[in-house]
């Protein structure tokens, strides 16, 4: 085999995967940069929008329908945890933000199980995404999937990217994760921006929640949790509370954990969840802004 | 309160307990009497959580971390030779030629975690705020990663069985009877001003000469050693576990116990451990559905812990210190309450 067409299609599963982690850590920065809060439940608006998609499509809509309702559904999920949730608690000690949704995050899985049950369903997807596209007689071989996921990601970025530079309500966020304080000085309406937030947030969660079940093929309640964790680590990797670190932090980890398992000896590749962690550690006490300084970019 | 004072106090409570371990079995059948047993682990548990967690305001969720440890230290050196030949075949030699009975097994697993508190505590305890609970988990996470591999100790992710099954009521009640006399001796002396200075106001505290770094990480090895004998006890209570028993769910019923108890006051984390044991007992009955004749409600997994999940947000908004605060039970006039 081609060492070349090796190390292309390694990279290719890279900004795959890290695609996936950069949706989900961009919408834990987001809430971060604003509210000072670790969001435990933020990866439980994956397992909503995924479980969001399979039942619009068990109701008979076509699958781009129900890809779509998946994502609305993640985003709504999101704002209704803000509203009943984190609102009452805001403000209150790091600590009491944070357990209050690890106790969301119970709640969700554990509505995930009552409703759905705790094994794993079946997730269907149309035909043509699982097709393989091979290139250089298959030493290159990556789904429509994957072409989806990448696609798909940089779309919800140039999104993203007009929506915080070129809107109001985007500006106001910013505002917002600069100094919450003032902004409500100068007459804006934080509930207002902070809902926008969750929505965005949850809804990149919800994306990215659909297209992990569709590379998995599966869908079950607790399947956001180990991706939050990862998501935890490139937002910190990438400064917590930054947009564009978080995106940096995302495919970084994507990458490491690609290439851990593709080049270091197959004794060390059980251990890669272990690694990343203790990555993360090493960054908490070395690096505690991420790679990205807080001083240099703008936050949010 | 005085010196002799503090001592009868202490002597009557142990009494007590003692009396009621002694008479419980003949009273109550033996659920009851298992659920009593996995309340004292509970709480030796969440008291020793919430020594760092609550007194020195670190809020690590690894604490599972270092129960995982014990359980599986004190599991490897408690179990015969024959079940080490039948289940841990490729156990190293120094390891499979010993047996030890429950006690040093239990406390080998406690010296086991302060080391291993002592060397994580030592870079972790520098951290602050949401850092050191996100850190924590990274080490809680890093524990569970590294028992599913090491197959030769621990059988990997498949269930370690074979531990003998020695946790009584005795053993359960007396530990929970040490860690409370030991906690309670640490946190309403002078180290445990100092615990309190240091969550309420670091800058403060360093300014009148307290070392930060020390006292965080004294709580953090303390609570590590009971969080080990808690591990061996429970795992002495199942007799067969996994990693996956040691992680995430068990973290949040742990720390469930321990915020809506209180985690300012040892008294807290005992009223958390038993209004959220009885609570979960309560409901894991209803949950398995109701028969009223006429209508019946069927069987619904997952709501008791969806109750629990509500109760809990509940007390952050409205009482975010606990049931208890930072209120100690005072022993009638013999105790002084004593004020943070």
């Amino acid at each position: 085999m081609n060492t070349g067409f090796y190390i292309a299609q390694q990279v290719i599963n890279a900004i795959s995967l890290g695609s996936l982690y950069a949706l989900v850590a961009i919408g834990l920065s987001m809430v971060f940069g604003i509210l000072r809060m670790t969001n435990f439940a933020h990866g439980d608006m994956m397992m909503v929008g995924a479980f969001g998609t399979l039942v619009l499509g068990w109701l008979g809509l076509p699958f781009g329908l129900a890809f779509l309702g998946g994502i609305a559904i993640g985003a709504i999920a999101g704002v209704i945890v803000e509203r009943t949730a984190y609102r009452p608690v805001r403000g209150s000690a790091d600590v009491t933000l944070l357990l209050t949704s690890l106790a969301v995050t119970y709640i969700l899985e554990n509505l995930g199980i009552l409703v759905f049950s705790s094994s794993p369903r079946n997730f269907p997807i149309p035909d043509w995404m699982n097709e393989a596209l091979q290139f250089y007689d298959g030493q290159i071989t990556f789904t429509q999937i994957n072409v989806a996921t990448i696609v798909l990601t940089a779309v919800s970025l140039g999104f993203l990217g007009w929506f915080v530079t070129r809107t109001d309500a985007g500006l106001g966020m910013r505002a917002a994760a600069e100094d919450l304080g003032a902004a409500q000085l100068v007459g804006l309406d934080v509930n207002k921006l902070i809902i926008v937030a969750f929505a965005i947030a949850s809804g990149f969660a919800g994306l990215a929640g659909i297209l992990w079940a569709a590379q998995s093929g599966i869908v079950e309640p607790d399947m956001g949790f180990t991706p939050l964790l990862k998501a935890f680590v490139a937002a910190i990797i990438g400064g917590f509370g930054s947009i564009a670190g978080a995106l940096l932090g995302g495919y970084i980890l994507g990458a490491l954990e690609v290439f851990i398992v593709a080049f270091l000896p197959s004794e060390v590749s059980p251990y890669r969840d272990a690694i990343v962690f203790a990555l993360l550690i090493a960054f908490l006490l070395f690096r505690p802004n991420g790679l990205l300084n807080r001083t240099q970019e703008v936050k949010l | 309160m005085s010196r002799a004072a503090a001592f009868v106090a202490t002597i009557v409570a142990v009494a007590v307990v003692a009396g009621l371990v002694a008479i419980l079995p003949q009273l109550v059948n033996d659920y009851i009497v298992r659920v009593v047993i996995v309340m004292c682990i509970s709480g030796v548990l969440v008291a020793s959580m919430g020594l760092g967690n609550g007194f020195t305001g670190v809020f690590s969720l690894g604490h599972v971390g270092f129960v995982a440890v014990g359980a599986y230290v004190s599991g490897i050196l408690s179990l015969s030779q024959a079940a080490k030949h039948s289940y841990l075949p490729d156990l190293p030699g120094w390891l499979s030629g010993i047996t030890l009975p429950f006690l040093p097994a239990t406390i080998v697993a406690g010296l086991v975690c302060v080391v291993l508190a002592l060397v994580v505590g030592a870079p972790l305890m520098r951290l602050s705020g949401y850092f050191v609970s996100v850190a924590t988990l990274g080490f809680l996470i890093i524990v569970n990663v590294v028992l599913i591999n090491a197959v030769d100790f621990t059988r990997g992710a498949r269930t370690f069985t074979g531990v003998p099954l020695e946790t009584t009521l005795r053993w359960a009640a007396g530990w929970l009877v040490v860690t409370v006399i030991v906690l309670a001796r640490v946190v309403y002396s002078p180290t445990g001003r100092r615990y309190l200075s240091v969550r309420e106001d670091v800058i403060a505290a360093r300014a009148v000469g307290i070392k930060v770094l020390p006292a965080r990480l004294s709580a953090f090895t303390l609570g590590a050693f009971f969080a080990g004998v808690g591990g061996s006890l429970y795992g002495h209570y199942l007799g067969s576990f996994s990693p996956a028993s040691f992680y995430m769910a068990y973290t949040f019923a742990l720390i469930s116990m321990l915020v809506i108890g209180g985690m300012q006051s040892i008294s807290g984390a005992l009223v958390g451990v038993v209004v959220v044991t009885v609570l979960s007992e309560v409901l894991r009955n209803l949950e398995r559905g109701l028969d009223f004749g006429a209508f019946a409600i069927p069987p619904l997994y997952g709501a008791s812990q969806i109750v629990l999940g509500i109760i809990f947000i509940l007390i952050m908004i409205f009482r975010p210190s606990g049931i208890m605060g930072d209120r100690e039970f005072g022993l009638g006039r013999f105790v002084k309450r004593k004020r943070a």
